[in-house]
């Protein structure tokens, strides 16, 4: 064990992991975050944090993290490469490991034009790849970047993300091998609405062994009407939303489409559970937490095991 | 080459507020490819300067003149006894001529007419876009020759990042994705497993972050 | 001030008439940026065997200058040079 995760435990016991995401508040109360922990909670393994996602300002996902830990949960600290230079990061890894966070995702993070900020200069120290390599290296060698060592090792379970949507389609997975061999443990999917292209990308990374060096959990999200899959279809990068789903939840009355959206969601789960190489499931409910505990029952998740 | 483009002439206008004699020098360089601050513009500026100072009933004497360039010393020399009769410059260099012109004539005000954007190349006339960050320490026999720092908009160097789609950047439809540019290159040079290897942190030491920079080369000095 | 220029695909140097509607174009907004107004300057695509059109062109151009009235350059210029003949004289 590489950490005190709870996650990494139950991925290492062989079970089915749960994970899913609490966005944090464009201001400066905790109840936000509190409120959003203790409806997924019990339904969950993990909880992340976003890291100013999309660039838009939000309490830090540091912060967050601490709050989800007073209340008995085991948060994954997003950490996005678009905010801080390698000085930074490496001084929170310190920190987040000395706070009692065991899990730490590494991304590089949507570029500012997109938030709230988009003056704002950019960093990109480093990418992804090069921060999943950090933190192995202060927790394995014990050494900084530079070379000297640390006093105190961190322990975290070290994830990222991949996308097997966005293009070019036959890389993806090669940029998985190189998280691979980087050293990350667990990788969470952007949200999987194109089952058969997930598929494809599950036997590219089976035929490359892939499968049995990461833990991936599929990403899934419950749709809650025609206009936020219309939405996601077209105006987010990297999101494959076929047209046989945007005409099955047109096919439904308005009111009924959310409903709709969250049987998709669990019919999903279902088929992520039986797939080889595929060891959870990751659910982002976005501004929907309440939604979390239902899906998870409903897909045959519940009770989460206990674990000591 | 150095791409620049024309500041607006209103913003030129508020610079030169209160001088009624001024010099206009332009660069035959960089700047007179991308037609920003060669001759042709420096006459235009001043037609429109002239304008719309008569217009506004407030008249201007202006001088043209366009130096070879305006980033060596021997050139700018050639107008020391001009400067003298005129009470503020208006360069259309780069940035480094135009402060070239004010280190050598402390004491004139210099002002900007251009803004200047990157190192980049002429697609198709009137198309310039960006191709090099100088990040000095080029990595282009990795990358199939594509600069990842430059064109990819994180200056990832192990990319794309998952906001690639159909080979555009998530920020900017019309920008292409450096990382699908440098996936298709490879690919047609037959050399993608140059992709599987991790490119490590990068030094951005030599790289404007590091401080301003210098080059000296001591087999040219005297 | 207007420029008449060939009809577009008529032009003997193929490309001529466009960058001339490019230029105008620019020269217009510059017209406006230094407040003599860029409605000052026209361009017209005609035949060169189109008399009629010429004429329509010009008168009306001629009714717009009327209606935009002396440039402010040509009041500053003639102000001055009455002030320059009063002190000579």
């Amino acid at each position: 064990m590489t950490s005190d995760s709870r996650l990494e435990k139950i991925l290492e016991r062989g079970e089915f992991a749960v994970t899913s995401e609490c966005g944090p508040p464009r201001g400066a109360d905790p109840e936000v975050i509190r409120k959003k922990g203790e409806l997924i909670k019990a339904a969950v393994d993990a909880i992340n944090v976003t890291d100013n996602q999309t660039s838009v300002v939000r309490m830090s996902s540091f912060s967050s993290c601490i709050i989800l830990k007073q209340m008995g949960i085991d948060p994954v600290l997003q950490m996005v490469t678009r905010d801080r230079n390698r000085i930074a990061l490496q001084s929170d890894i310190l920190g987040a490991s000395a706070l009692g966070i065991n899990n730490i995702l590494c991304l590089s993070g949507d570029h500012q034009k997109f938030g709230d900020h988009p003056t704002a200069k950019n960093v990109y120290d480093m990418d992804s790849i090069q921060l999943i390599q950090t933190v192995k290296r202060m927790r394995d060698e014990g050494k900084f970047l530079g070379g000297e060592e640390l006093k105190g090792v961190p322990r975290l379970f070290i994830g990222a993300v991949e996308n097997p949507f966005a293009d070019p389609f036959e890389f993806r997975v090669v940029r998985l091998a190189k998280k691979v061999a980087a050293g990350v443990q667990f990788i969470q999917t952007q949200c999987i609405f194109n089952l058969e292209r997930f598929h494809t990308w599950m036997e590219q990374v089976r035929d490359r062994g892939l499968h049995e060096k990461v833990h991936i959990l599929g990403g899934v999200t419950p749709i809650k009407s025609l206009g936020m899959a219309n939405y996601m279809k077209k105006e987010v990068p990297g999101m494959d939303v076929p047209d046989e789903l945007i005409a099955r939840i047109k096919g439904v009355d308005k009111e009924k489409r959310a409903e709709e959206g969250i049987k998709i969601c669990v019919e999903t789960i279902q088929q992520l559970k039986v797939i080889e190489g595929v060891h959870g499931v990751h659910i982002m409910a976005i501004e929907w937490e309440e939604m979390v505990p239902r899906i998870a029952e409903e897909a045959g998740l519940l009770p989460r095991p206990q674990i000591k | 080459m150095i791409i620049g483009s024309g500041k607006p002439i209103k913003d030129i206008l508020a610079m030169i507020e209160g001088y009624t004699k001024i010099l206009i020098v332009g660069c035959r360089g960089c700047v007179t490819v991308c037609s920003a601050g060669g001759e042709k513009e420096v006459g235009i500026l001043a037609s429109a300067i002239t304008m719309a100072r008569q217009a506004g009933g407030k008249p201007i004497e202006i001088k043209e003149v366009t130096l070879e360039r305006q980033c060596d010393p021997e050139y700018l020399e050639q107008i020391r006894s001009t400067v003298d009769e005129y009470e503020a410059i208006v360069s259309l260099a780069c940035g480094a001529g135009v402060q070239f012109v004010a280190e050598k004539y402390r004491k004139i005000p210099v002002f900007p007419g251009i803004n200047t954007n990157f190192i980049g190349v002429t697609e198709e006339q009137g198309v310039w876009t960006e191709r090099c960050q100088a990040c000095g320490d080029c990595k282009l026999h990795l990358t199939g020759g594509i600069c990842p720092i430059a064109r990819c908009s994180k200056s990832l160097l192990n990319g794309p990042c998952g906001g690639s789609a159909n080979g555009k950047c998530e920020v900017n439809p019309e920008v292409a994705c450096g990382w699908q540019l440098i996936y298709d290159r490879l690919k047609e040079l037959g050399r993608l497993d140059q992709l599987e290897v991790i490119i490590p942190i990068n030094d951005w030491s030599t790289s404007r972050d590091g401080g301003p920079r210098k080059i000296i080369r001591e087999d040219l000095k005297l | 001030m207007f420029v008449a220029a060939c009809m577009e695909g008529d032009c003997h140097y193929l490309t001529g008439n466009l960058r001339a509607r490019k230029r105008v174009e620019y020269a217009k907004k510059i017209l406006d940026a230094v407040g003599i107004g860029g409605e000052r300057l026209e361009m017209y695509n005609m035949s060169a065997a189109d008399g009629p059109r010429f004429v329509n062109v010009a008168s009306e151009m001629t009714e717009r200058v009327k209606t935009l009235g002396p440039n402010p350059i040509k009041k500053f210029l003639t102000t001055n040079s009455e002030e320059r003949l009063n002190e000579e004289t």
